[in-house]
């Protein structure tokens, strides 16, 4: 099995395509830093701006840590996509190619090779990831500094003492892990179901923004379905920075506001990765290479 | 010992039948010759004995096991190209042959690499990555990746597609050098019977799904069955004659044309026959390749 | 935003160094001139501190806040690392800008209890127009001659007021409490900007309407006075 993992992320990363992901998120974090480098302070002055009316903020506020987190609510919605480039081509890809059959007519069966190649496609998700995280968070600290994380929510601010942070970015790149293993699960399970590249990777996409836009749309009818909807989850590394209060209103050091909600969408998001992929074997095992 | 035992398999796609009822067995060291116009059921055949389509019916057995309960034992023995040589534009050919050696379950040596691409003339071009090969290039790869484990049984469905005359001699020769030299059983299809009449030992000819025949090629070959094509001002007149004489029982229905099936020694006498009968010959081919056997199967059928 | 700066520690200034200020005015109220009289024993002290931020609509830990001080009005709250959140426009309110000005006079409002305590109730009013603050009353215990409470209107940025609590260093009019109070406006950010689709928090939200009162609170652990501090400290 091992053989056919390396096998796999050996094609991942000889194909040109492959650095693609790692190349936009670059681009994008850097345009980003550069903006709130240049521009940061008028950002920071807006986003404060009705605290501003009540309250003097004193310190380092547009630092690393801010920076960071600004940075995954923009990407972490668009990383999926990225995902999908390569998730929903493995299968397809390969069929669209014509190398499927080589790969079938080998001993190991296509369970094993499924599951290798959605072992690959997660490594190159965790990988890609792990770029990100090393730009947005390191890179972001590096050039911004660190300080304690202000953060503006909708209805409230938080104020996360700078020692308590890195633990809560280490959880939310974990749990951001789930969240893309199940974009690379659904990118895989339609790529085991077509024999071109294009449609799977459009039909990811759009099942990602569809999905999305359900999850967003604040409609009471789009209210029942959200809780089942992989996309309402995948948000929800940002619980790791609510944190919770005593009776006195003074926020608990190394506390989040709502476990629960976490475990329930790790929980939810691991059933969906093992849904999508046990789908994608089934469906692998059942079909006729015709490619 | 049969290597392939075929037993009835039927493939359907939906209202299609791909492939209907078709038994066949291929005896160890054998050059099987699988034999069908483009769209017969070659590759869907090749397909279900290499388990990458399952079959509607029936069962196949490679090496005595049945294909479907013993796909990874039987698999290691066996080294395929199917169709179109499919393969990852960008890598080399030595890592193709690197990759699908490390699939192996034996360990494959690096110098049976080495080995394998200048068995298929590839040795000069063993580290150009594949998007620069031609067709026939991609070809021979595509074999190299077939053999570079050293199986027992090698399936190659249309192997000279794409290759010049070169090319096609070369397979040819690599062909007969594997069953004659090193002992192991050849199953190759092909829409181009002039090129498996010279490799095969034995040939079976599938047409729209279903066996029309089956033999050895040295039978089917036989002098003594030659396809005798005449051409006549008259062919009514000369059909007519001929069901009035003693060459009645040779004649081959077909649609167009006057064809008789006889020995060649038979010819003299028969032209003698149309021309005492007032018919203008224009001439008597006699037929003795297998392409025409294919092909007065495959029209009458 | 820098002029804002370290409005807590104004809050300590408002119950000593200003009223050191006071003593140098012509003062026609003496229980004032006895408090300054106290607080001028005080020249400079460094006050280490936890800070605690009660809003409603911020959630914040405890943080270790250090305040300088300087005769005649310098005066700088440091967070021990971190980001500190002071009530805005409190710059304003100190004494240091309300009586160095020397344009305001003093009313005697009589007496009032407050946590126990029987304390005479001072009133300042400005005698310029162009000053910020409209109103600033005093709350002072005249046996201990210490401040208990101010309350200050501003023209623009509402109300403040501070409360103080003695303990050790009550002889030298140093709080070892602070308890600033303010009104807060409403905070809310588009889920646009945020990017928070997910369901809102109703107690949060509702916490948010009915607690429009925010607390800034110092609690003084330890002072170390009339021992120097260079000016740098406050630039």
């Amino acid at each position: 099995m091992w053989s056919l993992i390396q096998i796999e992320l050996y094609k991942i990363f000889r194909r040109p395509r492959t650095y693609i992901a790692f190349g936009a998120i670059a681009a994008l974090i850097v345009v980003i830093q550069l903006g709130l480098k240049i521009d940061g302070d008028a950002y920071a002055g807006f986003l404060m701006k009705d605290i501003n009316d009540t309250l003097t903020v004193d310190g380092k506020v547009l630092n690393g840590y801010l920076i960071c987190y600004i940075l995954l609510q923009l990407l972490l919605v668009h990383v999926p996509l990225l995902v999908a480039l390569i998730a929903a081509d493995m299968i397809s890809g390969e069929a669209n190619l014509g190398t499927l059959r080589l790969l079938f007519t080998t001993p190991y069966s296509r369970t094993h090779w499924v599951l290798a190649k959605f072992i690959a496609a997660s490594i190159y998700t965790i990988l890609l990831l792990i770029w990100l995280a090393f730009l947005a968070l390191f890179v972001s600290m590096w050039i911004f500094g660190t300080d304690d994380l202000f953060l503006m929510k909708s209805n409230y601010v938080v104020l996360i003492e700078q020692s308590d942070v890195l633990w809560r970015y280490v959880g939310a790149f974990v749990f951001a892990s789930f969240s893309l293993l199940t974009v690379t699960s659904l990118g895989f399970l339609m790529s085991s179901m077509s024999n071109n590249s294009i449609g799977p990777i459009v039909g990811t996409m759009s099942a990602i923004v569809f999905f999305t836009i359900l999850s967003t749309l604040n409609i009471p009818l789009f209210n029942l379905v959200k809780p089942y909807l992989f996309t309402t989850h995948m948000n929800n590394w940002k619980e790791f920075f609510d944190i919770k209060v005593n009776l006195n209103n003074e926020a608990i050091k190394g506390s989040i506001l709502n476990i629960p909600k976490i475990k329930t969408s790790l929980w939810v998001l691991t059933m969906h990765i093992i849904l999508f992929v046990t789908a994608s074997v089934i469906i692998i095992k059942k079909k006729d290479i015709l490619s | 010992m049969a290597v392939i035992k075929v037993d009835n398999i039927s493939k359907h796609f939906g209202a299609l039948k791909a492939v209907d009822d078709v038994s066949f067995e291929v005896q160890a060291g054998q050059v099987f010759g699988f034999l069908g116009q483009n769209g017969s059921g070659k590759s869907t055949t090749i397909r279900m004995l290499l388990s990458l389509i399952h079959p509607s019916s029936g069962n196949i057995e490679l090496f005595g096991k049945s294909i479907l309960k013993n796909r990874a034992v039987i698999l290691e023995q066996v080294g395929a190209i199917i169709e179109r040589p499919d393969l990852y534009p960008y890598l080399s050919a030595t890592e193709h042959l690197q990759l699908f050696a490390k699939v192996r379950k034996q360990k494959v040596a690096a110098s049976n690499i080495t080995k394998t691409l200048e068995q298929v003339g590839l040795a000069h071009r063993a580290h150009d990555k594949v998007q620069s090969f031609s067709l026939g290039m991609k070809q021979r790869l595509g074999i190299a990746i077939a053999l570079v484990h050293n199986p027992s049984l090698i399936i190659l469905d249309e192997p000279t597609n794409g290759l010049d005359p070169q090319g096609i001699a070369d397979i040819r020769a690599l062909i007969q050098h594997l069953a004659k030299e090193e002992g192991k059983t050849v199953f190759v299809s092909s829409h181009l019977l002039s090129e498996i009449e010279q490799v095969a030992n034995q040939i079976l000819i599938i047409h729209q799904g279903k066996k029309m025949v089956e033999g050895l090629t040295k039978e089917l070959l036989d002098p003594e069955k030659r396809v005798v094509q005449i051409k006549t001002l008259n062919d009514e007149q000369a059909l007519a004659t001929i069901l009035s004489s003693s060459f009645s029982p040779y004649i081959l229905p077909r649609k167009e044309g006057v064809f008789l099936k006889l020995p060649t020694q038979a010819i003299p006498l028969l032209n003698d026959t149309l021309v005492k009968a007032g018919i203008s010959v224009i001439g008597i081919e006699a037929k003795n390749s297998l392409e025409d056997y294919f092909l007065q199967i495959t029209s009458n059928a | 935003m820098k002029k804002y700066k370290h409005i807590i520690g104004y809050c300590t200034l408002l119950m000593c160094s200003v009223l050191i200020s006071l003593n140098a005015m012509a003062q026609n109220d003496p229980l004032i001139e006895k408090v300054s009289q106290k607080l001028g024993l005080v020249n400079d002290y460094v006050a280490e501190g936890v800070m605690k931020t009660d809003v409603s609509f911020i959630k914040a830990s405890l943080g270790k806040v250090k305040v300088y001080f300087k005769k005649p009005n310098l005066l700088k709250v440091k967070k021990d690392g971190g980001i500190s959140l002071l009530p805005r426009g409190g710059v304003s309110l100190t004494i240091n800008s309300l009586l160095n000005t020397k344009q305001y006079t003093t009313i005697p409002a009589g007496t009032q209890q407050l946590n126990g305590k029987n304390l005479t109730v001072i009133k300042l009013i400005p005698t310029d127009d162009n000053l910020d603050w409209v109103i600033s009353t005093l709350w002072i215990d005249p046996q201990e001659a210490l401040v208990y409470k101010t309350a200050t209107t501003t023209k623009e940025n509402g109300s403040y007021e501070i409360t103080m609590q003695y303990g050790e260093y009550a002889h030298q009019g140093l709080a070892s409490k602070i308890i600033f109070s303010f009104n807060t406006k409403d905070y809310k950010l588009p889920n646009g900007i945020t990017l928070e689709f997910g369901d809102e928090d109703p107690a949060a939200k509702q916490k948010a309407l009915k607690n429009k009162k925010g607390t800034i609170e110092i609690t003084y652990s330890k002072y170390t006075i009339n021992k120097g501090i260079p000016a740098s400290i406050f630039k």
